[in-house]
């Protein structure tokens, strides 16, 4: 990655997550912390990796995404805008009555190719992208987004069954690994224990990286693309809240909504960061 | 009489038969096959055929993924895995984003038999016709089963189509038979009194009427394969001309054709209505129509019943 391209991209992140807490705050509800661990990686996908038309978004040959923890819309919502699916004026509608941005990840949204929300379906949804590419012989890559929390859900397990059987290697679900959920540390509520060992056993390509390096996010997702037979599912090493100083790593961010002095001191965090990279 | 045909059976010959025609037709399965009657289409048609094992949730969202690509993605399993375990993702994934997958319920009911009460889905109605943007249906025949699936394959957006184990006498092989989505029939006329059924009970009604003409009373009856969209018109036309409405279903009293059919008259044309169904209680192991009639599931009781309800008409 070119020094052009890791300034661009790093500055869009931070936009991201400003355009996200900016979302939240204007709605008074709404999911910041595991946006915020997300937003590197929607980053990436959207404006590196992915093979996606804004002016096209059901463009029949695209990459698709399923976003399966469907409650970060706002980074979702922010990284569509940003790619141009819809006007960015339209995000400040966020969770109002009138607005087609609902609270969670909807397919009336342009670039939103699955309703979600539902904690643990999206993996099957991709499956079935991944399997109608095959089908098709096409040639485009499906992408799903997990929550490590998630991952307690039954029915993931049953579709990593089913990316394993039909040698799915058109499919990369990368697991936003923040280790936190809603009550509390997931290995506290329900340890996952080992996830690459679990997917390694359940037949997958197993990469681990850090979630917020950008360049190790993008090597990543090139070496996924290079394996075949088996779907990859690359385990994202993230942090709750990541670039506010005291929502990093803090539950209490998974879903509440910041005071009016919170919102003004986490803008500034990441304003200031903003200006770093712009130098 | 004509031999006897499951609704099943003829499902699959009419999955198999559609498939030639329809390229984007992919089937979903998760170990039943051979009872779902989609091994048909299996042995045809290998690579347009899942079986994603013992997972019917997947199987659901499997199918919702595959709907977003074009496909007609159709998912089977008994009534009570695919409509009963996988309701959410149904309504979540399915329903809500409006996705073009028909969903297969076989083995529903009381007529499973003696698998007994865990297989015997009698809620399956009830669940799926609250859900939005879902079409509900429930053939009585192996004609109507062809036509239905078929309506249902046209029809662009959710289907669960509810069918049955035990094979039935074929009672819409006639010349001007016609499945029309949300269409009731009028399968017999009537003035005295109307008996509105769905699935495996119209052959029951069809011949309770013989034995009420004996004593004098015709029965007319309002046949409904679609309870979502309900044809609201039939109903109130036969409340309006009759004065007196009996439902007949394999399905609880709770929530299935008895309840829509409830709603409708208390809104638009209030009349006397009774019920039959299960009264609210599990199913048991046992032969089919021991359980039919232990349950009140068949003709005598709806002798038994029409003529109750008739006399306090008459008094």
């Amino acid at each position: 990655m070119d020094n052009t391209t890791r300034t661009e991209l790093r500055k869009k992140a931070i936009n991201t997550r400003i355009t996200a807490l900016n979302m939240v705050n204007r709605a008074q509800s709404g999911h910041i912390g595991g946006s915020f661990s997300v937003a590197d990686i929607l980053t990436v996908l959207y404006h590196k990796v992915m093979n996606v038309d804004p002016q096209n978004p059901r463009w029949v040959g695209r990459d698709r995404l399923v976003m399966s923890k469907g409650h970060c819309t706002p980074a979702l919502y922010a990284v569509l805008a940003q790619r141009g699916f819809f006007p960015e004026a339209e995000l400040a509608t966020f969770r109002e009555t009138t607005s087609r941005l609902s609270g969670h990840a909807e397919m009336n949204v342009p670039g939103v190719d699955m309703s979600t929300g539902s904690l643990g379906q999206g993996l099957s949804a991709a499956c079935g992208m991944a399997l109608a590419g095959k089908l098709d012989n096409a040639d485009y890559y499906v992408y799903s987004i997990h929550g490590d929390g998630e991952l307690q859900e039954g029915m993931i397990w049953e579709a990593a069954m089913t990316a394993a059987k039909y040698q799915l290697d058109n499919l990369v679900a990368i697991i936003d690994d923040n280790k936190l959920q809603l009550d509390g540390p997931t290995a506290e509520v329900m340890p996952l224990y080992s996830l690459e060992d679990k997917f390694t056993a359940f037949g997958w390509h197993v990469i681990t990286c850090d979630g917020h390096d950008l360049e190790a996010l993008d090597a990543a997702l090139m070496e996924a693309k290079g394996v075949k037979g088996k779907p990859v599912a690359i385990i994202a090493e993230t942090v709750k809240g990541k670039g506010v100083s005291f929502m990093e790593n803090n539950v209490h961010w998974h879903g509440n909504v910041p005071s009016a002095e919170e919102y003004e001191k986490a803008l500034l965090e990441l304003q200031a960061q903003l200006q770093e990279v712009e130098g | 009489m004509a031999e006897k045909i499951a609704t099943r059976a003829a499902y699959g010959k009419a999955l198999l038969e559609l498939a030639k025609e329809n390229d984007n037709i992919v089937v979903i399965d998760a170990d039943l096959c051979a009872c779902t009657k989609t091994d048909l289409f299996a042995a045809e048609f290998p690579e347009r055929y899942l079986n994603l094992g013992i997972a019917e949730s997947n199987m659901v969202g499997v199918a919702a993924g595959l709907a977003t690509c074009g496909k007609v993605a159709v998912a089977n399993s008994f009534a009570m895995f695919s409509a009963g375990r996988a309701f959410e993702q149904i309504r979540n994934s399915v329903a809500y984003p409006n996705l073009n997958v028909k969903i297969i319920g076989t083995h529903a009911g009381l007529s499973v038999g003696k698998d007994g009460a865990t297989h015997q889905c009698l809620e399956d109605i009830g669940l799926l016709r609250t859900v939005p943007n879902m079409t509900v249906i429930c053939p009585a025949d192996a004609v109507e089963t062809y036509q239905a699936f078929r309506a249902a394959v046209e029809h662009e957006g959710p289907v669960y189509l509810r069918l049955g184990r035990l094979a039935v006498e074929t009672v819409n092989d006639t010349e001007d038979y016609r499945f029309e989505l949300g269409k009731g029939i009028l399968k017999k006329p009537g003035s005295d009194v109307t008996i509105v059924t769905t699935g495996l009970m119209l052959q029951e009604a069809l011949a309770a009427r013989e034995e009420l003409l004996a004593d004098g009373i015709e029965a007319r009856i309002v046949h409904i394969p679609t309870i979502k969209p309900l044809d609201e018109e039939i109903i109130v036309q036969a409340a309006k001309e009759t004065g007196l409405i009996i439902t007949a279903e394999e399905h609880n009293i709770l929530g299935g054709l008895g309840s829509a059919v409830a709603e409708v008259l208390a809104e638009k044309c209030p009349v006397p209505m009774r019920r039959i169904g299960t009264n609210d209680v599990f199913g048991k192991s046992g032969e089919p129509h021991e359980l039919m009639a232990e349950y009140g599931l068949n003709k005598d009781n709806i002798v038994k019943v029409v003529r109750e309800e008739y006399a306090k008409k008459t008094a």
